[in-house]
């Protein structure tokens, strides 16, 4: 089965999975790497059988806010940018 | 290698497209587990083993299981919280297109 060759139209389909594949791999690590910040800020506590109502949202707050800072991060860098071009004002 | 081996009979063909795929479905799954367990782990030996003892104590195993319980649910809220972003941000998206 090793020397079996695929077709033009199999060789196509398995990159497109592939390529699926490596997008829900990549969702997949962003989801553990955001439970892992917002565990170290939301739950502090020794945990216990459920979640409270504060830490439930904490949670989800800090998934929320963490994207907004990222966008955030890049609006600003763009335009410190975009005002060194225009030559008018430096980093402020 | 040599042009009639890619005559070779179809079926084999779709048997070794469905081994690579159930190949790679593994790995990622596996990937996912060993991520998950990892970060469980160090977090929740972080919440749990304050002073290592000769042992796992019974308090430390019953604080253990509580919070790979907590862990798993804190995944699941992110997921949610972050899946439901995303599919409003690429409704903003099509909409600014429009």
């Amino acid at each position: 089965m090793d020397n079996i060759k695929f077709d033009e139209a199999t060789q196509k389909e398995l990159s497109v999975f592939l390529e699926k594949q490596q997008a829900e791999a990549r969702l997949h690590s962003s989801i553990h790497n955001f439970t892992g910040i917002c565990w170290d800020k939301c739950v502090t506590g020794t945990p216990s059988t459920r979640f409270s109502r504060a830490e439930e949202s904490c949670l989800s707050n800090c998934v929320e806010r963490f994207l907004d800072t990222s966008l955030y991060m890049v609006r600003r860098i763009e335009e410190q940018r975009s005002a060194l071009e225009n030559g008018t004002t430096k980093f402020s | 290698m040599t042009d009639f081996l890619k005559s070779s009979a179809p079926t084999d063909m779709n048997a070794k497209k469905e081994a690579v795929m159930n190949a790679v479905r593994n790995e990622i799954a596996l990937t996912n587990a060993q991520q998950l367990m990892n970060s469980a782990n160090e977090r929740c030996y972080k919440a749990c083993i304050t002073k290592p003892g000769t042992s796992l104590s019974s308090g430390e195993q019953t604080c253990l299981s509580r919070c790979l319980d907590r862990y798993m649910e804190a995944f699941n809220i992110v997921r949610r919280t972050y899946m439901t972003r995303l599919s409003k941000e690429r409704m903003e998206d099509q909409a600014n297109v429009i």
